[in-house]
């Protein structure tokens, strides 16, 4: 708790007391929690970005904190294995599918949530939200036999659909924040110029919230990505996700620590691009939604 | 927002609930019909009533799995809610250096969880990974796999380096959301930087810390993947969490009416703890 003290103690800059000493103390305090922070968050990174130029001897054998006599063969060995890049490929597919699917389901819901009160608005919104706090481990079974059923089994489009059911509620949530922070004298002026409701929406309200699409797309994209149990229960071998091949690796040839640091990097990379690509929209607008 | 009354919107809804419905009711009569019946075999199966929850609620190592939980969520929240919000204070607003900032800090979620899990078995290794090397260099005796407090306390290091993340993209969104006549007014009248978060930030701070609150302590009572990989549930079964003992319930003994019991009751409680934070959260806001 030392941190959050020390930060709120801190008065930072234009909002400080007289005493220049303490002012100096109150930039220098934040930024040292700060910096604590980040290397409590990179040094795991950089642990296993470390492992991945070595060998699994060397490995088990040195703990040097710079990677022992590196090597590039763990990343050359997934480069040129198709059942492992394909996996990122899989892995990928299915995500991508998860993040249009939600999208398109929950844009037309989060605008009905914002500007409309209608039968039963807020029990529907309950509802949506308790499949969030349905434990995967619940539906593993039902959720197998379902998608064997209608044929999907072992498709990225059974895991793209199952990721749904926890990842739409907060895409409704979040998306209705952004929608209300759009006043709806827009709509009705929109209206009265004779927009029809679909070409309002597409043309001239999509627009207005693309960050909160970009923040939804965000978080969509990490439950998917992230996501082991469902991905592993609902694929056997022309869909399996990295996630999974990364798993059965594991348990088939012993543990190659050098090779599994390797394809755990490469499972960090597209979080990395789709972050910096949100970046500077994370922090607007989230503030607004109803609660 | 005054919004019309119109149950046309109903239309707009649509989509969302036949995917949801679709997703979730189907699976979830399926569980219902598992708890009520005993299943010998491919179409032998009998009706036995409420045997299986009276079997679940009366099982001795879910009562533990059940407490082992609720500690595990109790301590999850009491330390990256609080830490959240304090480096969510620290983070610049606004410029290169607030983007820099927080694509480092989101780094973490965006890892899938048997990667988290992996990294974090390595690296709290005592012979083989940073953290397990200098906690036990600094004498203090650290081994995840022989010795339960080690393992709780790596699994909770763990789960704040995953998730604080959230916590602190939440808040900091809240922040940057006060605007800033509230902060010129405060200055004028000699407000403290305690007075200023105390009456100014953590009111502003209600609504995205709700939900952060209840993300987390949904996602830290159905975890699984995380500690799995790490401990395995062990050593012995001190980190047995409910997800962890209903899996092997469900898929490695194929106890499937028990197990489906099971999972109606954990649905139940975390839907009635959600209701209670959330009503506790909405009235603290208020006052």
């Amino acid at each position: 708790m030392t941190i959050a003290d020390a930060a709120l103690a801190a008065p930072t800059e234009g909002r400080a007391r007289p005493a220049s000493r303490s002012r100096a103390l109150g930039r220098l305090v934040p930024a040292l929690g700060l910096g604590l922070f980040l290397t409590f968050q990179m040094l795991p990174i950089y642990w296993i970005t470390r492992m991945s130029f070595m060998t699994p001897r060397t490995i088990m054998s040195r703990s040097d904190f710079l990677p022992v006599a590196p090597t590039l063969d763990n990343y050359r060995v997934i480069l040129g294995d198709p059942t492992w890049y394909m996996s990122y490929v899989n892995s990928l597919t299915y995500v991508l599918i998860n993040m249009a699917i939600s999208l398109a389901v929950s844009l037309p819901a989060a605008y009905a949530f914002s500007r409309y009160r209608f039968l039963g608005d807020k029990h529907v919104f309950f509802w949506l939200f308790t499949n969030r706090m349905a434990p995967a481990a619940v539906f593993l079974l039902p959720f197998f036999q379902l998608y064997s059923a209608v044929g999907l089994f072992d498709t990225p489009w059974a895991v793209a659909l199952a990721h749904t059911l926890f990842v739409v509620p907060l895409a409704v949530w979040i998306l209705e924040g952004f929608m209300s922070g759009v006043p709806r004298e827009i709509d009705e002026t929109a209206y009265i110029d004779g927009y029809s409701m679909p070409r309002f929406f597409l043309t001239v309200f999509l627009p207005l919230i693309r960050s909160g699409i970009g923040v939804t797309a965000f978080f969509c994209f990490m439950f998917s990505w992230i996501e082991l149990l469902l991905a592993r229960t609902l694929t056997s071998v022309d869909a399996r996700p990295i996630v999974v091949t990364m798993t059965r690796t594991a348990s088939a040839s012993g543990l190659d620590w050098g090779l599994l640091a390797a394809a755990g990097v490469l499972t960090i990379l597209p979080g990395v691009a789709v972050i910096w690509f949100v970046r500077n929209y994370i922090a607007k607008g989230f503030a607004l939604g109803r609660v | 927002m005054l919004k019309i009354e119109d149950n046309r919107a109903w239309f707009l809804i649509l989509p969302v609930f036949l995917l949801v419905a679709f997703n979730a009711v189907i699976p979830l009569m399926t569980v219902v019909n598992y708890s009520l019946q005993d299943i010998f075999g491919p179409g032998q199966r009998a009706f036995i009533g409420v045997e299986w929850f009276r079997e679940t609620l009366r099982d001795p190592a879910i009562h533990a799995a059940f407490l082992r939980q609720i500690l595990f969520s109790g301590l999850v929240l009491a330390i990256e809610i609080p830490l959240g919000v304090a480096i969510a204070l620290t983070l610049p607003r606004g410029g290169w250096k607030a983007s820099a900032a927080i694509v480092l800090v989101a780094i973490p979620l965006l890892i899938p969880f048997n990667v988290v899990g992996m990294i974090w078995q390595v690296y709290a290794r005592p012979e083989i990974g940073f953290l397990g090397q200098v906690v036990n260099a600094l004498g203090i005796p650290f081994n995840y796999t022989g010795d339960p407090l080690s393992a709780w306390v790596t699994i909770l290091m763990m789960d704040a380096w995953h998730w604080t993340p959230l916590v602190i993209l939440l808040a900091y969104a809240g922040l940057c959301s006060i605007p800033e006549p509230y902060y010129q007014a405060a200055r004028i009248d000699g407000a403290s930087r305690w007075a200023v978060f105390r009456y100014i930030e953590l009111p502003k701070l209600n609504g995205v810390l709700t939900i952060a609150f209840l993300l987390r302590f949904m996602d830290s009572f159905m975890i699984y993947t995380e500690p799995y990989v790490v401990t395995g549930g062990g050593p012995g079964s001190s980190t047995t969490f409910l997800s962890i003992r209903l899996v092997n319930m469900a898929v490695g003994q194929f106890d499937l009416g028990p197990a489906a019991a099971f999972s109606l009751v954990y649905f139940l409680v975390i839907l009635l703890f959600s209701y209670v934070f959330y009503t506790i959260l909405q009235r603290a806001g208020r006052a």
